[in-house]
């Protein structure tokens, strides 16, 4: 069948089974959005700015497991995007991202809306390529949907000249791929996945840390069943919440700069540590050399070779796919009848009972002030654990995480690696649209919302009646949190004055907004807004300016050098 | 310490610049970097030299296998290896000069590949050390331009790198 190149990028969409697409049209794509106006099988989301669409692409990857898509037109259409792709590739998101480009004659020549767009998203994407000729157009998209899904997911980017868009050819989708280059590994090796196995079951003072790879390798329930056939404790990072189940007995909490001062003091005093698709991330372990006074041994399960021995050396290494390695874990233990010593682990046990006893989640509780982490544990409750929660960046981000308790993956989605305030709003529709009879909330501050509030606008069009809880301190509150601790509380730029007045803004682009400033009113208002199924509710909880985030490691800092109230400042 | 890394990757437009732009983003270092394509027009191969540690040795290779352009990564210091680099240098060669010139070149079996009344250029290969040598050897006065490949390198005996 002869088709144009516009009609075989959204052809080859089709042909992947994509839903969606988010994104935002312009002269370089011309051809492409005419192509989508003339079928049916994949719907157009128009956002309002392209680092909204990826955002909305990326949560509904993060959301659904499933690839998200993104189109843009090339010059400003793509630099507006790069946030957005790089979000999504810090934190492993598959993505396949269509830009337009001028034509193939005119690249090079400075012409109108012209960027390198291969070279300026390079740093950032998984792979990507330009098209340069029509003929080539249908593998490489398809080439771009298996590099994007397999291995190590994450953002490519398909780069189309409008001439190759408007030339003509054969359209035949390739069933299947193969890249001699391209050759990621799934099973792990037989013998190290038995030194893991026996190293596990002689381990005294075991743990378990597991991340982002375990949600994002669907792993989650095989995950949970070793975890529980071994009775060990178990930590998740920030990306990994909801791997294991938050109101297991055996979670000990997040760990990290910001995590459980149990989950980080077992996390340092184990002996045998099984890393299971995480990158001990420098947020994680703080100080290398500190985490190496005691000496424990690491079994890192990863199917990225390069996370392996990066920043920690391990032990026992298994490149290979955590459902597929995870698997042949539980055949071993299957297999043998040995199980931990039990005395050994009952005075880990207690150990880690001792540590929990500190309560660092405790909070000072006010009748006056609004607590943010009350709005969260309120959240909670209301929505029953079962909503998909978004955040942005920040404060609030942390304690959405430490407060809300996810039991599932998928549920919680947030920009971890590269922080990015403005995800939030964008996510929660990507969210929302995957899941259309899902609770979707999403966790701000005053601040992020504003780096992508126009997507208000976008809410409204397509009805995706998220909710927005806004935790408003007046404050880039964890700007000003580090300049409490670390710059002797000088809060230089960190104060926002002249805020919108939210409730307003929310109903002059359709919406409910409700200002909340009494904590005997939280619950009240969470409920109201969550009965309003059909709408965007703004909720603008005036929270305590003056609340920080505890347990906080200061950065460089070794895991178990926490602070972990405002007495310890 | 240093190594020379072989690598085999795809003859596309961009695949030196994701190789490049890797060692800059991540702070490794990069000596010399060669690359033409092979018998296999779909191929290039590409010679690094750069210097590190063990373990950043590990994190170059291991990041270097992870460019989807690229098929294989070797590092030729794990085995017995060929190090060849091409050098041309243009002397002032007048007078009583030409003939020491042409001694030394000799003695590092250099060729004279251009002359003029003023002038000699001559071509040289072989190892690093040896392309040093020679330089030191010359009067550092009379050097008026030299031109260095970089590095080539290749397995010793009959082991082979293709895919
Ligand atoms: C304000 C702020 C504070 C933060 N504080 C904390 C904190 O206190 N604690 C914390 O944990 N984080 C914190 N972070 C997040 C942190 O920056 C990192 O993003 C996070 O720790 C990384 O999580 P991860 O190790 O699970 O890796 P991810 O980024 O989720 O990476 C996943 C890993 O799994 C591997 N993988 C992917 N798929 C598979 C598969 N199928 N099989 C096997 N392996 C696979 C990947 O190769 C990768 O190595 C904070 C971020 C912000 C913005
Ligand atoms: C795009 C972007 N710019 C700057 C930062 C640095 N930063 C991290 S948290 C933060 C403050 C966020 O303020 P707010 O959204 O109000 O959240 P709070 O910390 O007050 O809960 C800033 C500026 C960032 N993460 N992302
Ligand atoms: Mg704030």
């Amino acid at each position: 069948m002869q088709l144009s190149g516009a009609e075989i990028t959204i052809r080859c969409l089709e042909e992947e089974g994509v839903e969606y697409i988010f994104g935002y049209p312009g002269g370089a794509v011309l051809f492409i959005y005419d192509a989508l106006f003339q079928q049916d099988k994949v719907k157009h989301i128009l956002v309002r700015h392209e680092q909204a669409a990826l955002h909305a692409a990326d949560a509904y990857a993060r959301a659904t497991g499933r690839p998200g898509v993104a189109l843009v037109t090339s010059g400003p259409g793509v630099t507006n995007a790069v946030t957005g792709i790089a979000t999504a590739y810090m934190d492993s998101i598959p993505m396949v991202v269509i830009s337009g480009q001028v034509p193939t004659a005119a690249i090079g020549l400075d012409a109108f809306q012209e960027v390198d767009t291969v070279g300026i998203t390079r740093p950032c994407v998984k792979h990507n390529f330009l098209v340069k000729r029509v003929e080539d157009l249908a593998e490489t998209m398809k080439k771009a949907f298996y590099v994007a899904t397999t291995g190590r997911p994450g953002p490519v980017l398909v780069d189309i000249p409008k001439d190759v868009s408007q030339q003509v050819t054969e359209f035949l989708y390739p069933a299947q791929i193969e890249m001699r280059s391209y050759n990621p590994v799934v099973k792990g090796h037989p013998g190290l996945i038995r030194q893991a196995v026996q190293m596990l079951l002689e381990a005294r003072r075991p743990m378990v840390y597991a991340g982002g790879g375990v949600v994002l390798g669907e792993a989650s329930g095989l995950l949970t069943q070793l975890v529980r056939e071994l009775g060990v404790p178990c930590t998740n990072t920030l990306m990994g919440l909801g791997a294991f189940p938050a109101t297991d007995p055996q979670f000990v909490g997040m760990l990290g700069m910001h995590g459980t001062y149990e989950a980080n003091l077992a996390m340092h005093h184990c002996d045998v540590l099984l890393a299971v698709g995480a990158r001990f991330d420098d947020r994680v372990i703080g100080n290398t050399r500190h985490f190496f006074v005691e000496g424990r041994r690491i079994i890192h399960i990863d199917i990225d070779p390069s996370s392996i021995s990066k920043r920690v050396r391990v032990d026992v290494p298994i490149v290979g796919d955590v459902r597929e390695v995870l698997q042949e874990m539980q055949k071993l233990v299957a297999e043998t009848p040995q199980r931990l010593d039990p005395v050994a682990l009952k005075q880990w046990w207690h150990q880690i009972g001792e540590w929990r006893g500190r309560e660092c989640m405790h909070y000072e509780r006010s009748d006056t002030l609004i607590k943010p982490q009350f709005v969260v544990e309120t959240l909670y409750q209301v929505t029953q654990g079962d909503a998909i929660i978004t955040s942005d960046v920040g404060q609030h981000q942390m304690w959405a995480a430490q407060y809300y308790k996810f039991d599932k993956p998928r549920r919680w989605l947030n920009s971890g690696g590269l922080g990015t305030m403005g995800f939030g709003l964008p996510a929660a529709m990507g969210a929302q649209l995957a899941f259309p009879d899902q609770v979707v909330a999403c966790i701000t501050g005053e601040a992020s919302i504003q780096m992508c509030i126009q997507e208000l606008s976008t809410c409204k069009q397509y009805h995706l009646p998220v909710k927005i809880v806004n935790l408003n301190n007046r404050y880039l509150g964890m700007v000003r949190q580090w300049q409490q601790i670390l710059h002797g509380n000088r809060y230089s730029e960190s104060y926002m004055d002249a805020l919108p007045d939210f409730v307003k803004l929310a109903e002059s682009y359709g919406h409910v907004g409700i200002r909340i400033e009494n904590p005997a009113d939280v619950e009240g208002a969470l409920r109201e807004a969550f009965a309003l199924k059909e709408r965007v509710v703004f909720l603008d909880f005036m929270t305590d300016p003056t609340e920080n985030v505890f347990p906080m490691v200061k950065a460089g800092q070794g895991l178990t050098e926490m602070l972990l109230g405002a007495e310890d400042l | 310490m240093r190594h020379i890394l072989s690598l085999l990757l795809e003859n596309e437009a961009g695949a030196l610049s994701r190789v490049a732009g890797l060692f800059s983003a991540r702070g490794y270092n990069i000596e010399s970097l060669t690359v033409a394509p092979t018998e296999d027009p779909t191929l290039s191969r590409m010679t690094i030299v750069t210097n590190g540690s063990a373990e950043v040795m590990e994190q170059i290779t291991k990041q270097l296998n992870k460019l989807v352009d690229v098929v294989k990564v070797f590092d030729l210091n794990e085995g017995r290896h060929l190090e060849r680099e091409l050098m041309l240098v243009k002397m002032r060669a007048e007078d009583s000069a030409r003939e020491e010139i042409k001694r030394t070149a000799d003695i590092f079996r250099g060729r004279i590949v251009d002359v003029t009344d003023q002038t000699y250029t001559i071509e040289l290969t072989g190892p690093r050390d040896k392309l040093d040598a020679f330089l030191e050897a010359l009067d550092p006065l009379m050097i008026l331009e030299t031109v260095r490949t970089g590095a080539s390198g290749i397995g010793r005996g009959d082991w082979i790198m293709r895919v």
